[in-house]
């Protein structure tokens, strides 16, 4: 995995084409599914899915950008990759995301990461998330043009 | 979808066979009763079946009675690999919380003197002990003390003052993993942990006060020094962020390296290595050493606790009984086939059970066997085993490791509000502190298998041997 953040910066983005997130049952841990009209939207959606686990993505204010590229063998491995990183962020930056502006390019990922510090006193405690795991990981385009990903993360 | 026993061979009241078909190397033993499997994931069938497909297994893959599905293996899986005949090592097989596990310490007090100022000692403990999404230790390592706390372990916080060293016999592996690596740790791992030496994480983690409830062996529990009537404190997490990373990168580098070491994964996220290889090697190193973050991190919690105790209630008199891990590959001596092998033992979510007379445990557990901790849910209660029953050996001395989920935490959080949980428990005489409501719900005690169930089970086939049941007086959730 190669991932890196660069230089935080204040301007808001722009929003996303619109598509969706939800959760799927697992027994100890949390699957997770993104959906969309393309893949980086899927992408975008899934690691919406991954913070809602942890606190209300839309109690989160988009005032610092965080950047990432990661680099994979295959979608699904980029997938989990990706997932990663922004865990990686979230634990270092102490942050959390509300909104993400990905851009795919074949194994490439780059991406925008939008949040800010977080804070008790604001946003919902929920439950850390330990990884993105190998489990259900699946990234795939429906006969309905519809891109999925998704994975189960460890909680 | 609970598990289909009708594909299961009995083999005795707790004992149940899968023979080897397919690809399959060995075969795949569950131990559990009739209630337990009807109630087992189905998914734990087919992830064991698989783990018994991989590369120099040894004897037969094994499921604990808490079983569930996992990733990879299962969780409560078990298996044992011989490096000398292509055995793997599994990342997977370990889990992202490598080393996660529980210490029990003594306080010397009766319950009686907790239910005294029990409010006030759970505010004390939720204000000194950094839990939940957030949460920073006080305590910054540099690069050096990074990597003599990742090679010292327990050893190495004792060292700095936080502990006692006569308590790290008390320990696994005396507090110090040998064979850790932080040159197998990446500079993410490290950077991840750099603010949490010291904390307790969320989810299922806790640190709970407990009164001892009741004694099923009293011969025993003497040896462990535990009374009826006495409160005792259970801490329960891992190595944090920097075994999170490890797992998270290791799992990666496997599953991509996996066919060129020419091992068919049936899925990627058996990911795994040859032992012998760079890469198996690297990852044990990593892994060792998580393990020892694991070990420094509970003993600090150990250290920050007692300190609590000891402005509370002066007379306090703490001691650890003992310190085990169950998410772990630990190389090991296990006789098969009346040989003596040196196998590498992988238990995922399963606590290893030295019986009486293992040579590597302290003298006041050698005549009774190890103490085996296993933590229920905060209804249910915990329970304290020892080692060595019957059929320690069938499963390379490993035990159960709690209780289990019954359900989703997704299903849990539709079915209960973390506000009531807690007023619930409030009622039944439990105060609990925690930083998340939405936790409190997915842990309710409703969300878990009876510990009761799995810990009789365990007894029955001969994993370990019930001791004593611990009931929560005060319980710190992340």
């Amino acid at each position: 995995m190669r991932s890196r953040a660069g230089p935080r910066s204040k301007a808001a983005p722009a929003g996303s084409p619109v598509g969706s997130w939800e959760h799927f049952p697992h027994g100890a841990d949390v699957g997770v599914r993104g959906r969309g009209p393309s893949e980086a939207v899927a992408f975008e959606q899934v690691a919406l899915a991954m913070i809602a686990i942890t606190t209300n993505p839309m109690a989160i204010r988009p005032t610092d950008c965080v950047r990432v590229t990661c680099t994979a063998p295959d979608d699904e491995l980029l997938l989990a990759d990706w997932l990663n990183a922004i865990l990686y962020e979230m634990a270092t930056h102490r942050m959390v995301f509300g909104r993400f502006n990905v851009a795919i390019d074949g194994r490439v990922l780059h991406a925008e990461l939008w949040g800010e510090p977080f804070d008790r006193a604001r946003h919902e405690v929920g439950t850390e998330v330990k990884g993105a795991t190998l489990t259900a990981l699946l990234v795939g385009q429906g006969r309905d043009g519809q891109w999925t990903a998704q994975c189960v993360v460890d909680v | 979808m609970g598990m289909d026993s009708t594909r299961l061979a009995r083999t005795g009241d707790t004992e149940w066979l899968i023979a080897p078909v397919g690809a399959m190397r060995v075969p795949a033993v569950i131990f559990a009763d009739k209630a337990l499997i009807d109630d087992m994931d189905d998914k734990v069938l087919e992830q064991i079946c698989n783990v018994a497909t991989l590369p120099g297994i040894v004897g037969a893959a094994y499921v604990m009675p808490d079983a569930h599905w996992g990733y990879g293996f299962p969780i409560g899986g078990v298996a044992a690999f011989d490096a000398d005949a292509g055995g793997i090592v599994s990342a997977g097989g370990v889990g992202f919380d490598v080393s996660c596990g529980v210490r029990l310490v003594r306080t010397g007090l009766p319950a009686a003197a907790i239910m005294a100022r029990q409010a006030e000692l759970a505010r004390a403990l939720f204000d000194a002990i950094p839990a939940g999404l957030g949460s920073e230790g006080s305590i910054r390592l540099d690069d050096d003390q990074m990597d003599a706390m990742l090679t010292g372990g327990a050893a190495w916080a004792v060292g700095n003052g936080w502990g006692d060293p006569a308590e790290l016999a008390y320990v696994e592996e005396q507090g110090r993993m040998a064979g850790a690596d932080p040159g197998a740790v990446s500079l993410h791992a490290k950077t991840r942990q750099r603010r949490e030496m010291g904390t307790l994480g969320s989810g299922n983690h806790y640190l709970e006060v407990q009164k001892v409830a009741e004694l099923d062996d009293p011969t025993v529990a003497a040896a462990y020094g535990l009374a009826i009537g006495d409160a005792v404190i259970s801490i329960h997490c891992g190595s944090r962020g920097l075994g999170h990373q490890i797992g998270t990168e290791y799992l990666r580098e496997m599953a991509i390296e996996a066919a060129r070491f020419g091992i068919a994964l049936p899925d990627r996220e058996l990911a795994c290595a040859p032992i012998q290889s760079a890469l198996g090697q690297r990852y044990l190193g990593a892994m060792c050493a998580a393990v020892n973050c694991a070990l420094a991190n509970r003993q600090i919690i150990d250290h920050l606790t007692r300190r609590v105790f000891r402005a509370l209630f002066p007379d306090a008199r703490l001691s650890l009984l003992y310190d085990v891990s169950h998410n772990t590959c630990k190389i090991e001596e296990h006789e098969v086939d009346g040989i003596q092998r040196r196998l590498h033992v992988h238990r995922k979510g399963a606590t290893r059970a030295f019986g009486p007379g293992h040579p590597t445990l302290p003298e006041a557990f050698r005549p009774v066997g190890q103490p085996v901790l296993i933590g229920g849910s905060m209804g249910t209660g915990s329970y304290v085993l020892a080692g060595g029953g019957a059929a320690s050996e069938h499963a390379f001395a490993s035990a159960c490791h709690g209780a289990g989920r019954r359900m989703s935490r997704h299903q849990a959080q539709r079915r209960w509000r973390g506000r009531k949980v807690i007023d619930s428990l409030a009622a039944e005489g439990v105060v609990v502190r925690s930083t998340s409501m939405r936790g409190i719900a997915e842990e309710a005690p409703g969300a878990y298998k009876d510990v009761s169930a799995v810990v009789d089970a365990a007894h029955r086939a001969g994993l370990a041997r019930k001791v004593a049941r611990l009931l929560p007086l005060v319980c710190i959730k992340g």
